[in-house]
């Protein structure tokens, strides 16, 4: 059972990691990773709220979607709650944690249509009806490990983008090109994951 | 039929119920709002310059509309901004000296010379760590434009190889004398006389280097009746509380550099 969580956990942050094998949630990862301070602010409430769908999407599927035969419903079920959610959520922090309401609010509006928290939540469902043991917990555990995964992501790219700064660019390569370029490099780099964490886990 | 019925039904209901906790949430939870802070970012220039010493405007408004902060301290907005900001709070503002950035340096292509052919980086503080620049005069103006870039107004331009500020357009956000690895611009009131060098060579040295440095002959500290210049470390210097424009420093200075730019600019 932890075997198996740690294995999901780890194949989320490396081997299927949303951002960089994926594709998912591109537009933050190029818009909010100039700076570390900014790309951490974002993953950590990409991370927050990517828990928290999967923990109010994945009830809503198997109770209500499934019962009703509404599987094809999924998607726009689970953009309505997540947008919701992620609406309550910004409200509740206003109110009782202003210091992090100041640090993550403006990033809180990104991720109510970010499609790597949608994706997350539509493809833990895909995994469970795969795989029997796959339950609601390894579902939180794979969406924390996606969200993580974001991070790492970030966090990587923003090292790169520091770089990129000082770097002498060719004038028709300056701006998104390069950056663009740069990102498919770091995509690029973690397919040597692959089969990582199988042979790790065995 | 019935499917579609179910699915509009099931749908509809998941977002009533997201409405409905929505709605509740935003009452229970409801944050009061000073609404002047609205009001007084407004009213703020939204330079974000942070020259009133505060994150931003935004956060020049917050503390404005709390208290801690007094209403003259935009020198971007100025006065007009500083009597807004006033009524909004309520308070009465206090006017302040019109200020400006200036270069305190003469030293042009014409005046000055250099002593190496810098070619590296165009930035002036990548050129100052390579030997201190590649003017003759080691104080002097580098003229790369750092404090061009800088400027959010397009009051700096370097002409002639030293930066000159257009003090019509300056608002003293003092964003180019943080900028300047030289600390040649200074944030002064515009009724003042300027000595513009910052050369503290001495007075032999000075005058190999740059044909209109100060080289502290002590002519301008005698000739002020007000006692408004000082010659320290073979620099003279004004003092802008005390001066009072009559330009008497400026006729006996043998080198022509203590200017009057307020004078000059048809005043």
């Amino acid at each position: 059972m932890v075997k198996q969580l740690v294995a999901v956990f780890l194949a989320a942050i490396l081997t299927e990691n949303y951002v960089l094998s994926k594709f998912l949630g591109i537009c933050p990862f190029l818009g909010v990773s100039k700076k570390v301070n900014t790309a951490l602010g974002m993953s950590a409430a990409v991370t927050f709220v990517m828990v928290l769908a999967t923990a109010v999407t994945y009830p809503i599927y198997e109770n209500i979607l499934v019962p009703f035969g509404l599987e094809y419903l999924q998607t726009i079920v689970f953009i309505l709650v997540i947008a919701g959610l992620v609406q309550l959520v910004e409200i509740i922090l206003k109110k009782y944690m202003p210091p992090l309401y100041n640090s993550l609010g403006i990033y809180l509006p990104l991720i109510t249509t970010n499609c790597a928290v949608l994706g997350v939540t539509m493809l833990v469902l895909e995994k469970a009806a795969q795989d029997p043991s796959y339950t609601y917990v390894t579902a939180l555990v794979n969406a924390f490990g996606a969200g993580i995964g974001f991070l790492v992501a970030m966090v990587i790219f923003a090292g790169v983008r520091g770089r990129l700064e000082t770097a002498d660019i060719p004038k028709s390569l300056k701006g998104l090109p390069i950056t663009l370029v740069s990102a498919s490099l770091v995509s690029v780099s973690f397919l040597g994951f692959a089969g990582l964490v199988e042979g790790l886990m065995g | 039929m019935n499917s579609i019925l179910i699915a509009v039904i099931v749908v509809g209901a998941i977002g009533l119920v997201v409405a409905v906790v929505l709605a509740l949430a935003s009452a229970f939870f409801a944050v009061p709002v000073d609404e002047r802070v609205e009001r007084l970012t407004e009213a703020l220039p939204g330079a974000n310059c942070g020259a009133c010493g505060y994150s931003g405007c935004s956060g020049y408004a917050d503390a404005l509309a709390k208290g801690d902060a007094k209403p003259g301290q935009c020198p971007v907005g100025g006065d007009e901004t500083a009597k807004t900001v006033a009524a909004i709070l309520g308070v009465e503002a206090e006017s302040g000296v019109p200020t400006s950035a200036r270069v305190m340096c003469s030293g042009s292509c014409d005046n000055t010379g250099k002593r190496v052919n810098y070619k590296g980086i165009a930035s002036c503080s990548a050129a100052v760590q390579l030997l201190g620049g590649g003017g003759k005069c080691t104080y002097g103006c580098i003229g790369l434009g750092d404090c061009v870039k800088e400027c959010d107004f397009g009051a700096i331009k370097v002409c002639n190889g030293v930066a000159v500020v257009n003090e019509e357009l300056c608002r003293s956000c003092n964003k180019c004398a943080a900028v300047c690895p030289k600390s040649l611009i200074r944030i002064v009131p515009r009724r003042s006389a300027a000595v513009l060098c910052s050369n503290f060579d001495k007075g032999t040295q000075t005058k190999d280097d740059c044909k209109v440095g100060c080289i502290g002959c002590m002519k301008c500290q005698k000739a002020c009746e007000f006692g408004a210049i000082k010659v320290e470390r073979f620099k003279a210097t004004v003092d802008p509380e005390l001066c009072t424009l009559c330009g008497r420093c400026a006729e006996v200075c043998p080198k022509g550099v203590i200017a009057l730019p307020f004078v000059e600019a048809g005043q």
